[in-house]
C-alpha cells in the first residue's frame, strides 16, 4: 500500500527532477576574444530557455591546460580548431560535438581616428612607432597577423617594430592606450552594431591569411547535461548567429 | 640537446640583468626613504609608509595597468619622457626597470628601515658629540650598523624582481632579449602546450629561488647574535 506520505515524497522528488531537467546550469570556458558576444548570447539564452550559464573567459591555451588538469568545465568555446581537436583526440571531448561557431576577422586598427586610412600603404610607409600583434605562437589572431605581413611581403621590414600581446585582449589594450600606434586586433573588439565605432581601422581581406575558425566542443563532464546541449543548439540558431555577426565574426 | 635552449638562456640573462639593475637603483632610491621613515616624526610618515607598502597588496595587474596608462603617450610620465626625447617606456628594458623599482620598493625599504630603527639614537648621538657631521654619522655609523638589513633588502629585492610576472606581462610586449623575461617565457611555453620546455625552465627558477632564500635564512641567525 502507498501511504499519503510516500506519495508526497515521490511528488517532491519528481518535481525536483523535473526542475533539474527544465533549468540546468552549464559551466563553460570561453576564449577571451569571444567575451563580448558570449555575454550577449548568454543573456538571450537564459531568457529564452531558463537555463543558466557560468562562463570563464581566458586564453585558449590556459583553458586547455586547466581542462586537461581537471577544471570543471562542461564545454569549451576555443579561439582555434587545434585545441578542440586535441581534446577530441585525447578523449576529453565528446565525439561529434565539435563545430565551428564563428570565423574571426582581423582588422588593422588605431585608437587615432585619422591614422588608418589605407592599411597596406601605412604598413609600407613605416609611419608608426610599434605594430601590436597577438603572440603568433599562442593566438590564432597573431598567426593570421604574421601571415598577412608575409602576404604583403613586409614581415622582415616590420619585425623590429612588433610588440606582442599574450592574447588578443592585451594586443588591443596596447593600441587602445596609445602605446602602440597601430595593431592587428579582432574586428569583434572594435565593432559594435556592424560598424567600427572608435579610432580608425581597415579590415584585412580574408584572402591574406588562413581563416580564423573558432571551434566549440562539449567536454566529457558535460556529456549528459541538457543545459550544455541546449546551449550548443542555441549557438547554431539564427538568434545567436545574428549576435555573432553583429560583432564582426562570420557565422556559417 | 642542451638542457636549456638559446632563447631560454637569453631570457635568463635578461632576467638577471633586470634584477641587478633594479636592485642597484633601489639601493639609491630606497635608502633615503628608509632613513627618513626611520627618523622622522612628521605626520607624513604614515602615508609615505603606506604608499611604499602598496605593491605588497596591490595585484600586479593594477600596477601594470597604471604603469601602461601613465607611461603611455596620453599619460603624464609618457608626456615627460617624450618631451625629454627619451620616447615611450612601455615595451623597453628601461620601462621594465621602472616597473620593477615600484614593484620591489617595499622589499628594499622595509628591511633597511627596520635596521636603521634598530640602531636607535645612542650611537648617532655619541658620534655627534665627537663632532661627526650628519653625513659623516650616516656613512660611518648608521650604514655599517645597518649592513645586515642592506644585505637582506638586496637579496629580497633581487629575488622578488626575478619572480616578477604580472607587471612585465602588462607593459613588456614580449620582445626577445628586451622584455621577454624567464617568467614570461615559461608562461608562453605553457600556453603553447610545450610542457617539457616549461618544466625545464621552471625547474631552473625553482632551484634558483630556493638557493636565494636559503642564503637569506642562513644569513639571518648571525644577525640576531650581533
Amino acid at each position: 500500500m502507498t501511504s499519503p506520505r510516500q506519495i508526497i515524497t515521490a511528488g517532491i522528488l519528481a518535481a525536483a527532477c523535473v526542475g533539474n531537467a527544465a533549468a540546468g546550469e552549464a559551466q563553460i570556458a570561453v576564449a577571451a576574444n569571444f567575451t563580448a558576444p558570449m555575454k550577449a548570447i548568454i543573456e538571450l539564452f537564459e531568457a529564452d530557455t531558463g537555463h543558466t550559464v557560468r562562463a570563464s573567459y581566458g586564453s585558449t591555451g590556459k583553458l586547455y591546460a586547466q581542462i586537461k588538469n581537471g577544471a570543471p568545465f562542461e564545454a569549451l568555446l576555443a579561439a582555434d580548431q587545434r585545441r578542440p581537436e586535441l581534446l577530441e583526440e585525447e578523449g576529453v571531448a565528446v565525439d561529434g560535438s565539435r563545430f565551428t561557431y564563428a570565423i574571426g576577422s582581423l582588422v588593422l586598427w588605431s585608437a587615432d581616428a585619422d591614422k588608418v586610412q589605407d592599411g597596406p600603404a601605412l604598413l609600407e610607409s613605416g609611419d608608426f612607432n610599434k605594430l601590436s600583434i597577438a603572440n603568433p605562437k599562442l593566438a590564432p589572431y597573431g598567426e593570421a597577423s604574421l601571415e598577412t605581413l608575409e602576404a604583403l611581403d613586409l614581415k622582415a621590414a616590420i619585425e623590429p617594430k612588433l610588440v606582442m600581446g599574450e592574447n588578443i585582449a592585451q594586443t588591443y589594450q596596447f593600441v587602445d592606450t596609445g602605446n602602440a600606434d597601430i595593431g592587428f586586433v579582432a574586428l569583434s573588439q572594435v565593432m559594435e552594431g556592424g560598424a567600427i565605432t572608435r579610432g580608425s581601422g581597415c579590415i584585412v581581406p580574408a584572402g591574406l591569411h588562413e581563416p580564423i575558425r573558432q571551434d566549440a566542443v562539449i567536454l566529457a563532464r558535460g556529456e549528459d547535461d541538457t543545459a550544455v546541449a541546449a546551449l550548443f543548439e542555441y549557438l547554431r540558431g539564427e538568434k545567436a548567429r545574428g549576435v555573432i555577426r553583429g560583432f564582426g565574426y562570420l557565422a556559417e | 640537446m642542451p638542457f636549456l635552449s638559446a632563447t631560454d638562456l637569453e631570457a635568463i640573462a635578461l632576467t638577471l640583468r633586470l634584477a641587478a639593475v633594479t636592485t642597484l637603483i633601489l639601493y639609491v632610491v630606497g635608502t633615503p626613504i628608509a632613513w627618513w621613515l626611520s627618523r622622522t616624526r612628521s605626520r607624513w610618515k604614515g602615508p609615505v609608509g603606506a604608499v611604499v607598502a602598496l605593491p605588497l597588496v596591490l595585484p600586479p595587474s593594477v600596477l601594470g595597468f597604471y604603469l601602461l596608462v601613465t607611461m603611455g603617450p596620453n599619460g603624464p610620465v609618457g608626456w615627460l619622457t617624450q618631451t625629454l626625447g627619451i620616447g615611450l617606456l612601455p615595451f623597453t628594458f628601461w620601462g621594465l626597470v621602472v616597473g620593477s623599482v615600484f614593484y620591489s620598493l617595499p622589499f628594499m625599504v622595509q628591511p633597511v628601515q627596520n635596521a636603521f630603527e634598530a640602531i636607535g639614537e645612542r650611537p648617532l648621538e655619541a658620534a655627534a658629540t665627537l663632532r661627526a657631521s650628519p653625513l659623516d654619522r650616516f656613512f660611518t655609523v648608521a650604514l655599517p650598523l645597518a649592513l645586515p638589513g642592506f644585505v637582506t633588502a638586496g637579496i629580497l629585492s633581487f629575488a622578488h624582481t626575478v619572480g616578477e610576472f604580472g607587471v612585465v606581462l602588462m607593459i613588456g610586449g614580449n620582445i626577445p632579449g628586451e622584455t621577454r623575461v624567464a617568467s614570461v617565457q615559461i608562461y608562453d611555453y605553457v600556453e603553447a602546450l610545450e610542457y617539457a620546455d616549461a618544466h625545464r625552465l621552471s625547474a631552473v627558477l625553482l632551484v634558483f629561488s630556493f638557493l636565494v632564500l636559503l642564503m637569506l635564512y642562513a644569513w639571518r641567525p648571525d644577525r640576531g647574535t650581533r
